[in-house]
């Protein structure tokens, strides 16, 4: 089996004396998609902020391609962060522009691609989340399915290794978060990116996870396939799978 | 109360780390132009009217308050010097720095603030993109550049106020006080009240930019950021000023 691209040990996050992560440690593979589920507030959004770097570590190691990024300053990261992309909860598609500059921006930024190109690279990102004839429109003219979506399309710009989604389908109905759920299925098997989807959302998970970390406390109180989820004792984690509450499992 | 002089001190030091990360960022290309162009628009440009307006009125009020207030000393006949020194080396900046201060500290504050809480700003970092060279870097070279020019033209507005009351309520000449004002206006007047207006714009943009940088918990924390920002960089002005003004006298 190949090296995983992420090898994460004993990972301490604390703020104040709210201690989110506690000795978190686990592997991702190359070409996987692994959810993180947990309850409100378990340190899932956390954890998958020290995978660029946009949050730090009070202790423990974050090993990309053999290299611990936890200890790296801001611009060192910055080759990272071209090959590990986001989708934040919200979108965060910046106010001021349109879609297409929103789309454009990391290519702009990184490399120098003519107008045409540009062009050209952005009608076939808009195509992979099946979305055409917006490039004018202004972030706060587009749903909050579209806004997604066109976010979506942004951290795909610049045909990243890994992407890491953070609560894609929150705030969405049923149908558009199952489509979020297809689109991030399709774009891990067509362009055979790893994913890494934080998420409370057990249906997404279902749809898309090849294997599932269970967040509690701080830590995986379960790591592993669907299978193996299925065949766990942990009564908690089959609570939280089928949305009881605990006391109604027993 | 050491607790309190701890976070007072880290505040201080994470400002003037911004100023560095923002200087560097000013004078390192990639320059940003097209941002450059449009913040100087949004923080200049449009605040040429209430620029304006405080300006000429000002100078229009010192010209009859000091007739009015003194007419046994015949000041009136010197309104042109008391307009004029008053103007560009005090009134001027520091007027100007207070109303448009206002504005575009605020306004920084609120963008960048909005963009934080909304997690635009992580957004730019996760693309690889500094938010110090994207973002804080136009507005401070803005304010910089607009802020002094802002500063020129009210000191010319508020001598012009003054030559409106001294013909038009004081039956003065225009020549007597056109004179006036040439005689008594140097060079160092003028490069003195720009001079301030520099740091003016530095401790602007510098706060407005920081509170919104470090706004969290929302629309309200945003409206608190930006009220700080409108608090503080009035304070910053007017304690600098005095400094400013001891200062430039020693040069």
């Amino acid at each position: 089996m190949a090296d995983p691209i992420f090898r994460i040990r004993g990972l301490v996050k604390s703020y104040g004396d709210k201690r989110v992560l506690d000795g978190l440690s686990f592997d991702i593979e190359r070409g996987e998609c692994l959810i993180i589920l947990g309850r409100s507030g378990s340190g899932k959004s956390v954890g998958l902020r020290q995978l660029n770097g946009l949050e730090r570590p009070d202790q423990g190691q974050v090993m990309f391609d053999g290299v611990d990024i936890a200890t790296l300053q801001e611009r060192e990261l910055y080759p990272l962060r071209r090959r590990v992309t986001m989708l934040f909860q919200s979108g965060a598609l910046f106010d001021s522009m349109n879609v297409f500059d929103n789309v454009a921006f990391p290519l702009r930024e990184h490399t120098d691609t003519s107008r045409d190109e540009l062009t050209a690279k952005f009608a076939e990102k808009l195509s992979v989340v099946r979305l055409s004839g917006i490039e004018e429109l202004m972030p706060s003219e587009l749903s909050g399915g579209m806004k997604k979506r066109v976010a979506l399309a942004r951290a795909l710009a610049l045909d990243p290794e890994v992407v890491l989604f953070d609560e894609p389908t929150t705030g969405l109905d049923p149908i558009t978060a199952a489509t979020i759920g297809k689109l991030i299925g399709s774009t891990r098997d067509d362009l055979g990116m790893t994913c890494v989807v934080v998420t409370h959302d057990v249906a997404l998970a279902r749809a898309v996870g090849d294997r599932i970390g269970f967040l509690d406390a701080g830590r995986f109180r379960f790591l592993g396939t669907w299978r193996e989820a299925a065949e766990s004792s942990d009564s908690t984690l089959h609570c939280f799978l089928e949305g009881r509450e605990e006391a109604d499992a027993a | 109360m050491v607790d309190l002089f701890a976070a007072v001190f880290q505040q201080i030091g994470r400002v003037a780390i911004l100023t560095w990360r923002s200087l560097i960022a000013v004078i390192s290309p990639p320059y940003e132009i097209g941002q450059w162009v449009r913040q100087m628009e949004l923080l200049g440009v449009r605040s040429l009217g209430v620029a304006a307006i405080t300006t000429l009125f000002t100078g229009m009020v010192l010209a009859l308050q000091t007739a009015f207030s003194l007419p046994e000393l015949g000041v009136k006949y010197y309104i042109g010097t008391v307009v004029s020194k008053s103007l560009t080396r005090e009134l001027g900046p520091v007027l100007v720095a207070l109303v448009v201060g206002g504005r575009i500290g605020a306004g920084m504050t609120a963008e960048l603030g909005t963009m934080k809480v909304t997690e635009q700003i992580d957004a730019m970092r996760a693309m690889a993109a500094d938010p110090v060279k994207k973002l804080v870097a136009p507005k401070l070279a803005a304010a910089l550049i607009m802020l002094p020019a802002l500063t020129i033209l009210g000191d010319a507005l508020g001598i012009l106020g003054g030559l409106l009351i001294a013909i038009y309520q004081l039956d003065l000449s225009m020549g007597l006080y056109t004179n006036d004002v040439l005689s008594a206006l140097t060079l160092g007047d003028i490069l003195n009240g720009i001079g301030k207006s520099f740091f003016f714009a530095y401790f602007i943009a510098i706060i407005g930019c920081f509170n919104g940088l470090e706004a969290r918990g929302g629309a309200d924390g945003v409206g608190r950021a930006t009220t700080n920002t409108v608090v503080w960089a009035s304070i910053m002005v007017l304690v600098s000023d005095f400094f400013l003004t001891k200062l430039f006298y020693i040069l």
